[in-house]
């Protein structure tokens, strides 16, 4: 249940947003999702129903569309890419799971597959945003 | 945008004080001040986190004892409790493998730990700050904003070079500073209060060289009958603006 707290923050944001643009009415809010972050899409988008029912206006019983982000990897010291999937493969519950609380530990258990190098970047797919409001003003 | 910021106000803010031990360098005993100063305060009686923001180096699990357990989920993380003492550090998801993470990692990791811990209702936070000036440095005075720091040195004019800049800097910002503590202080060491007198910050108080403080590491209850924290625990007495 990470994903509540996810979930919270996203409101948060939406409702600071929305009071920053004076908006009436919110209706909607997308929201992107990096696959790194390997929440439980239906209970991260059931917690963000569940709050946005009980949020004062603008925000009460605004909808929330979710897309989830492709997560990639590049090298720095040899350049090769590769997919989250890929990345994870023989890792065990433990590390996955640590992962999945905090997506920086891929650095700690992930390493190049070409070179074995530790100094990567996660080109896409980490993180949660807050795309878009749609509303009235 | 990134949301997770916006929650973090709302995640410390049953924490009543936030008190982030710094020094500026490694090995001046950041580490052993900000576990014993836990311990002490949880002695007497308050509630005490401590969250360990060293990333490349955690050592207060070692100090504290703190063992493997990870934090529970729970609509967020609930961190792991120690002697009474709710305690976060990159341990309970990295263990002892390395962490080489670059800057921006770095900021997203302490970001997202922020962002998802559920504290409880806590008197102090005491936070194991990082050493150095840099991103971890400049995250933790950009998302605590109620921290207060409390600066340990140690007599070798070496840490003092060090400590010169980190100060310089926090005053700059007009961060709230505590005041210094000397640490790792021996029989024959000039005053600390000389010394420091350039800096125009307090002098707390002075912290002997312990060597029970090596043989104490991984009990909070041994931690707290060293000399060291007993000299810890007349510091928070006496200091009128700890409580």
């Amino acid at each position: 249940m990470h994903e509540w707290a996810l979930a919270e923050a996203v409101v948060a944001a939406a409702s600071q947003t929305a009071k920053r643009e004076r908006l009436k009415e919110v209706s909607l809010l997308k929201v992107k999702m990096g696959e790194l972050q390997q929440v439980d899409r239906e209970v991260f988008e059931t917690a963000l129903t569940e709050i946005l029912r009980l949020e004062k206006p603008p925000l009460r019983g605004a909808r929330a569309s979710l897309e989830i982000e492709k997560a990639a990897f590049r090298c720095r010291p040899c350049r090769r890419e590769w997919k989250l999937e890929s990345a994870l493969r023989g890792k065990d519950r433990e590390q996955t799971e640590a992962i999945h609380f905090l997506p920086e530990m891929i650095f700690v258990y992930v390493r190049c597959p070409g070179c074995s190098s530790p100094d990567f970047e996660i080109i896409q797919g980490r993180g949660v945003w807050l795309e878009s409001l749609e509303g009235e003003s | 945008m990134d949301p997770r910021p916006a929650i973090i106000g709302r995640r410390l803010e049953k924490i009543r004080r936030i008190i982030a031990v710094s020094g500026g360098k490694g090995g001046v005993g950041k580490s052993s001040v900000a576990a014993a100063l836990a311990v002490v305060l949880q002695d007497l009686d308050y509630r005490v986190g401590l969250l360990d923001l060293d990333f490349y180096g955690p050592s207060a699990h070692v100090i504290l004892g703190a063992g493997r357990r990870r934090p529970r989920e729970e609509k967020g993380l609930v961190p792991v409790r120690v002697k009474g003492i709710e305690f976060l550090s990159i341990v309970h998801f990295a263990g002892n493998r390395p962490s080489p993470l670059r800057g921006p990692a770095l900021t997203d990791a302490l970001i997202e730990m922020l962002a998802v811990t559920r504290w409880g209702p806590l008197d102090f936070l005491i936070v194991d700050m990082p050493p150095g000036l840099g991103d971890s440095m400049l995250d933790a005075m950009r998302l605590l904003k109620k921290a207060r720091y409390l600066v340990v040195t140690t007599p070798s004019r070496v840490a003092l070079e060090t400590v010169r800049k980190l100060v310089a800097l926090l005053t700059e910002q007009k961060a709230h500073l505590l005041g210094f503590v000397e640490n790792m202080r021996k029989p024959g060491d000039p005053p600390a209060a000389d010394r420091l007198k350039p800096f125009r910050l307090r002098l707390l108080g002075e912290l002997p060289y312990d060597p029970r403080l090596e043989k104490s590491l991984g009990s909070a209850d041994g931690l707290g009958r060293t000399d060291f924290a007993k000299a810890l625990k007349e510091i928070v007495l006496r200091a009128t603006d700890f409580p």
